[in-house]
């Protein structure tokens, strides 16, 4: 059965949007490629951060939510570990709390969504 | 018999005999699942230095305390709460 994870990563600021954007790319299609299904992705931007990571105070944090193989996480840590381009990065597995408090603020979202619209 | 108390006049009255019940706020409201992303929720459970307030305190039952904490831990892990900090409030 696949299970379900959330990954936030923090990039480093010095990147330009488009450069931003491929690593994204990058990630993203890698877990295609492992039959990930992405069920969500949030891009939180440019954030201050509370302590100075690698002498760098803001970074791009970017969240993805997606269900995978658990034998796959390894290796897109290791891509992960590699990129100079991520600051930080946290993998959390997502039991059915976590996985219901989700669904709860995507609908409250989409609400919110349609009322703007 | 005469409630003790009643006998022992106090010019000013004891401030700490009014304790209110402590309760565990998640059970009450039943939250499941404590989000290590949305830092201002976290940021009740911390003092001013940054620090994990203690359940002796906050009232919270064992079982939510560790999954604040985990939760804080995370957080601190992103740089969304800081290590240390003076004044956070």
């Amino acid at each position: 059965m696949l299970k379900q994870y959330e990954t936030v990563f923090i990039m480093t600021p010095v990147l330009s949007e488009d450069q931003m954007k491929e690593t994204v790319k990058k990630y993203l299609k890698d877990l295609k490629d492992k039959g990930a299904e992405i069920i969500l992705e949030d891009n939180w931007g440019l954030r201050k951060l509370t302590y100075p990571i690698q002498k760098k105070s803001t970074g791009f944090y970017y969240l993805i939510e997606y269900k995978v193989e658990g034998s796959s996480i390894a290796d897109l840590e290791i891509a992960f570990k590699r990129d100079e381009r991520i600051l930080r990065f946290l993998t959390v597995a997502l039991d059915k709390h976590a996985i219901a408090y989700n669904e709860k603020k995507r609908k409250k979202a989409k609400e919110k969504e349609k009322i703007e619209v | 018999m005469a409630q003790p108390n009643s006998e022992i006049k106090y010019l000013t009255p004891i401030a700490v005999d009014t304790k209110k019940k402590k309760y565990c706020r998640f059970k009450k409201s039943g939250i499941k699942y404590i989000d290590y992303k949305d830092a201002d929720f976290l940021m009740k459970f911390l003092n001013e230095q940054g620090k994990i307030l203690p359940r002796r305190i906050t009232g919270t039952s064992t079982k939510y305390q560790k999954k604040v904490a985990q939760a804080i831990k995370r957080a601190r892990h992103l740089a969304l709460l800081p290590y240390v900090a003076d004044l956070l409030k």
